[in-house]
């Protein structure tokens, strides 16, 4: 187990650094200048040499990058912005605030919404698609099948929106979506985030439902169910304690997979209900042309799919005695 | 320890009424082709303490026939005809609670695959004492305590420790004696083992099929042994029922039917089967043909597109009209052979054989 | 003995087991085949039976040069192919074919017949005088299947039909050897026969010489003039049928034998010998005798020194045994039974 979260950690550091050099080199393959929207609207070429040497861009493209990487542990010296403890993912261009510390104050947004979405989405999902396989080819197993169908064809900004004017605006029933430390207010992060959450999984709750639903019928047709069943063992505790966790394997592997997506559709959401979360910021960095942030935002993004998929593999292994963490 | 040979003792005693019986058993599954008719008008009986070895090719409907005594057919898409008495109960008409207490319990059911067939998530020890708490009421502690003692008792070493291992940690002859310990855990009446050996080594093999004689004798349990193998049989069953295309062939005891098989399709079984004796220079002979289709079964007799002998029996009764087992009771096959004809063509074949093993004798003695 | 076809000398193959924590690296090595002796000469059948797990298939891979030997030589018609390069094995190729045991898996559910068993003649450029096509049917015609089968599918047929659809293909390049693993033991007995029987005929007809590798005695012995038993990667005993069915002297042989179960109500109950446990790990195979673990003959020499495969006194000539301790030449003997549960 240690070891193998060691290898794990070790393989997920190699990951987000190659993730973060081809970002930094994507970056300027762009043909556009940074130094320019420092350099003021009329920018003689000494200016802009100027400008480049105190944003470290006169530099050759690995030594920067090695400046970027050695800052993240060991904190850096900016000149155009002063001192930059670690970890120091360097300033925004734009807005000329810390990148980390930016980041730091969104990041509780981002990652209450997608926990609260893959809550909701794996709840959801799964017991929609365990009513579905119990009751299979009956009424209520052709509604959530439909149900499933209908929802996984919509999108966040059009569900988004509409949701909000008939809950929000026309009933009343929830506040506007908006993000409320839940240290504050539990209570109001919840409702506050309720909205968001809901949008944001229709479109993966549908496809959980239907994982599930065929998954467990396949299970269902196991040998080792039959065995159960030969023992005398009740359909419902066939269903409950035996076939569920044969059909949880691929959901919790899928689950991993999504993950990314789970997060791109985090940041259509907080553009959806302008929400200010790493979302916002990366849509921002990508216009602006925010070299730093962005490669914050990158960053920080993939370290939460690397480390939530550590998490789903050690998830399976306690579901599957079968899999050895090593 | 016992080293009495069993092919030596058939079932000859016989109780008042048998313990298991099937009356005219039919099993129809609907399918987008059409309706399968995998069991057709099935009887036999099964006595109390003995071992009833099932026989017959792929699809020949040995399984179907006995997840229908179980009642672990889905009702959805089967059709199920016919009686099964046990003792004095009919499980066709008995409802769900009625099974689920019985399965596990006074009849229970070993698998072919023992890897698939034991959930891979829960460990020996909890799938065997499930099936006591279920049955017996028993507690956690007593249920894991009686899964050591099964263990121990099929033979498994360091029952303590194994209790506690998963199905993936065992290998093959123990998942399978693993399993026999599960069905054997509440000491049912009746023990169904659907190819116990079929998916493991000969070796391995023979101690299973030693170890389910060996618990037969202790405990009195009624064993229905479904195979293809008429080795297996020879070696382990009291009673034989030969099955093909849904339906019985021949029915005997094991002595009656290997050593004067009567229906041409058992013949065809042994012939096609190689021995360790028998001449290596004769062909085998198999049965000709493919086995038959059960979404249109052939007319008359089953077996007749395969058969040698309908012109002899007389083409009208093997193409027009179903056989039945005759006679009713004791060594009885469904063929319009007479059995003088039987003998006959049997002594022919036997003449050949035995002249053939005076051959190979010869041959390998050189 | 016909001139050697196949000679296998001191074959060896490992398969690395990797672990470790960070980096993986090699901690150890399944012993699938531990340096076996065997030949195979023109137009002979060598049967190899053993338990599951004893390196059958590994050493039939070895034979037709699908798996590289970690050592050992392999000679075809007298030279070395162990470690011949794609190019170098290009000629041969043809010559030997192999045929699988699962003919539902082993065929191509999306090519017709046809294309199945053309596709030796195309991946080797041979252009058989007629045309492809003829020889394909020419083909279907030996294996008993009807030539307008041509163009169907693979789902279409019965086991057995589709065991023969793979015996059409491993014929197409006229092989000199064929190397079948397990050809019929997914099928049904009578079925099983019939694809025998056609073996047999080819056998006969053709001259080609088999390595046939199967766990089921009875039909081995029907099938192979000379024998070979494996046990855990070595082989213990070989020699021609009748010595190793009537007069083995390795006792795993005996106990091989005891345990086929036969449909024979009239002779004598045999002798009766059940082993206890199962095959042990490859991985780390016994010291010594690989059998002495399950054997009811074991002494302390056979933990120490391994026995040499060499012809006992009162053997006929190419029959070999690896034992210290063997049996009497007889398969009538006294019962053993080391089953703990039956104890
Ligand atoms: N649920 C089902 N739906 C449709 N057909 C079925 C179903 N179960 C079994 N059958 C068919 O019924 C026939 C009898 O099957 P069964 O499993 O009893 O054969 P078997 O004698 O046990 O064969 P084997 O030796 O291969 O186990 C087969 O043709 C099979 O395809
Ligand atoms: N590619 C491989 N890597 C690692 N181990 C292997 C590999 N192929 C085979 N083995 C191992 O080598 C041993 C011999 O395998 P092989 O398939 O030759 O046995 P076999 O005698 O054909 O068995 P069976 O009767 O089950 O087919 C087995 O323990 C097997 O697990
Ligand atoms: S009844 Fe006729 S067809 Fe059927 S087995 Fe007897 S002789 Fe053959
Ligand atoms: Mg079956
Ligand atoms: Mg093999």
């Amino acid at each position: 187990m240690t070891s193998f979260l060691v290898r794990r950690i070790l393989g997920a550091l190699m990951i987000l650094l190659i993730i973060s050099a081809v970002t930094f080199y994507l970056f300027y393959a762009v043909p556009r200048d940074p130094a320019r929207a420092f350099c003021g609207k009329i920018c003689p070429p000494e200016t802009l040499q100027l400008v480049r040497h105190n944003l470290g861009m006169d530099e050759p493209l690995f030594v920067q990058y090695w400046h970027w990487l050695v800052g993240i542990f060991a904190g850096r010296e900016l000149v155009q912005f002063g001192d930059c403890p670690a970890p120091c993912l360097g300033y925004s261009f734009a807005t000329q605030e810390p990148v980390f510390g930016a980041i730091v104050d969104r990041f509780p947004v981002t990652l209450s919404l997608t926990f609260g979405a893959s809550i909701v989405i794996l709840a959801f999902g799964i017991i929609t698609g365990m009513i579905a396989a119990w009751k299979v080819g009956q009424p209520l197993d052709k509604i959530a099948s439909a149900s499933s169908v209908i929802g996984a064809s919509l999108q966040i900004y059009f569900v988004g929106p509409l949701l909000a004017f008939y809950l929000v605006d026309t009933m009343q029933l929830i506040p506007r979506p908006s993000y409320v430390p839940v240290t504050e207010d539990p209570v109001g992060w919840f409702t506050h985030l309720l909205l968001p959450w809901v949008v944001l999984s229709i479109i993966f709750t549908a496809n959980y439902t239907r994982m599930t639903r065929s998954q467990m019928v396949e299970q269902l047709a196991e040998d080792y169910v039959r065995t159960a069943r030969a023992k005398g063992m009740s359909n419902r505790a066939v269903f409950f304690r035996f076939a569920w966790r044969g059909a949880m394997i691929p959901i919790v592997t899928i689950f991993g997979v999504d993950l990314a997506t789970l997060l791109g559709g985090a940041i259509i959401t907080e553009q959806t209900f302008t929400l200010h979360g790493i979302g916002e910021l990366a849509v921002r960095a990508v216009q602006n042309n925010d070299l730093p942030m962005l490669l914050g935002v990158t960053i920080v993004g993939a370290a939460m799919i690397v480390i939530l998929n550590i998490v789903v593999d050690v998830l399976y292994a306690f579901i599957d005695p079968r899999v050895r963490l090593t | 320890m016992t080293t009495v040979s069993w092919s030596g003792e058939p079932g000859t005693s016989r109780g008042p009424g048998p313990f298991l019986s099937v009356r005219d058993l039919s099993v129809e599954f609907s399918t987008e082709d059409g309706v399968v008719h995998a069991v057709d008008g099935l009887s036999f009986d099964l006595e109390k303490g003995t071992t009833l070895g099932i026989v017959g090719e792929s699809g020949s409907g040995k399984s179907v026939t006995n997840l229908a005594i179980l009642g672990l057919h889905d009702p959805a898409h089967t059709q199920i005809g016919g009686e099964i008495w046990l003792e004095d109960r009919e499980l066709i008409t008995a409802d769900r609670a009625t099974m689920e207490k019985l399965r596990g319990d006074r009849v229970a059911m070993i698998f072919q695959d023992p890897l698939t067939a034991l959930s891979p998530f829960h460990t020996i020890g909890r799938q065997i004492g499930e099936v006591y708490r279920k049955h017996r009421g028993a507690s956690k502690k007593e249920a894991r305590d009686r899964a050591v003692e099964m263990l121990r008792r099929v033979g498994i070493p360091q029952p303590e420790v194994r209790v506690d291992h998963y199905p993936h940690e065992f290998s093959g002859g123990m998942r399978q004696r693993a399993m026999i310990a599960m069905a054997l855990v509440c000491d049912p009446d009746l023990l169904i083992a659907d190819e116990p050996t079929t998916a493991l080594d000969v070796t391995v093999q023979a101690q299973i099929l030693d170890l389910l004689k060996d618990l037969q004798q202790q405990f009195g349990t009624s064993i229905i042994l479904i195979t293809h193998d008429l080795g297996v049989v020879a070696n382990t069953a009291d009673d034989v029922l030969v099955m093909y295309a849904g339906r019985a062939a021949e029915r005997g005891t094991v002595r009656e039917v290997l050593r004067e098989p009567r229906h041409p399709y058992t013949w065809g079984l042994l012939s096609s089967m190689p021995r360790l004796n028998s001449s290596v220079d004769v062909p085998l002979k198999p049965v000709r043909g493919t086995p038959p289709s059960l979404l249109n079964p052939p007319s008359g007799c089953p077996f007749h597109p395969r058969c040698d002998y309908p012109r002899l029996a007389g083409p009208e009764l093997c193409f027009g009209q179903r056989p039945d087992v005759s006679p009713e009771t004791g060594h009885g096959d469904a063929c319009y052979l007479t059995l003088e004809q039987k003998r006959e063509l049997r002594t022919t074949q036997a003449s050949d054989q035995t002249e053939a093993q005076i051959d190979a004798r010869t041959e390998d003695g050189a | 003995m016909n001139e050697t076809l196949l000679e296998l000398k001191g074959l060896v193959k490992h398969f690395p087991v990797r672990g470790g924590t960070l980096i993986k690296r090699q901690v150890g090595a399944v012993h699938a085949v531990d340096g076996i002796d065997l030949a195979v000469g023109e137009g002979e059948t060598v049967g190899l039976v053993g338990e599951s797990g004893c390196g059958k298939s590994t050493t039939g891979r070895l034979a037709a040069r699908l798996l590289e030997p970690t050592s050992g030589e392999i000679l075809y018609r007298g030279r070395n192919i162990a470690h011949s390069s794609r190019r170098e094995l290009k000629p041969i190729r043809p010559e030997i074919q192999m045929i699988f045991q699962d003919p539902y898996s082993s065929l191509n559910p999306r090519q017709t017949v046809g294309t199945i068993i053309r596709g030796p003649m195309e991946v080797n450029d041979i252009d058989p005088p007629g045309g492809r096509r003829r020889r394909v049917q020419e083909l279907l015609e030996i294996v008993g299947l009807n030539p307008e089968h041509y163009n169907r599918f693979p789902h279409e047929f019965s086991g057995g039909q589709r065991q023969r659809i793979g015996i059409a293909r491993a014929l197409a390049l006229d092989p000199k050897l064929i190397i079948a693993d397990e050809p019929v033991s997914a099928l049904d007995v009578s079925i099983q026969a019939q694809v025998v029987n056609l073996l047999q005929e080819l056998q006969r007809e053709l001259g080609i010489a088999f390595l046939f590798i199967a766990h089921d005695l009875a039909v081995v012995r029907h099938f192979s003039q000379r024998v070979a038993v494996m046990y855990l990667g070595k082989i213990v005993e070989i020699g021609d049928r009748a010595s190793i069915y009537e007069r083995p002297r390795h006792p795993y042989t005996h106990a091989l034998l005891s345990a086929v179960p036969e449909p024979d109500m009239s002779s004598e109950p045999r002798e009766r010998i059940r082993l206890a446990g199962d095959v042990p790990s490859p991985i780390n195979p016994p010291s010594g005798c690989r059998f002495r673990t399950r054997c009811w003959k074991a002494q302390d020499k056979c933990a120490e020194e391994v026995p040499p495969l060499v012809r006992l006194s009162g053997n006929r000539e190419g029959h070999l045994t690896a034992c210290h301790f063997p049996e009497a030449p007889t398969t009538q003997g006294e019962d053993v039974v080391l089953d703990p549960a039956l104890a």
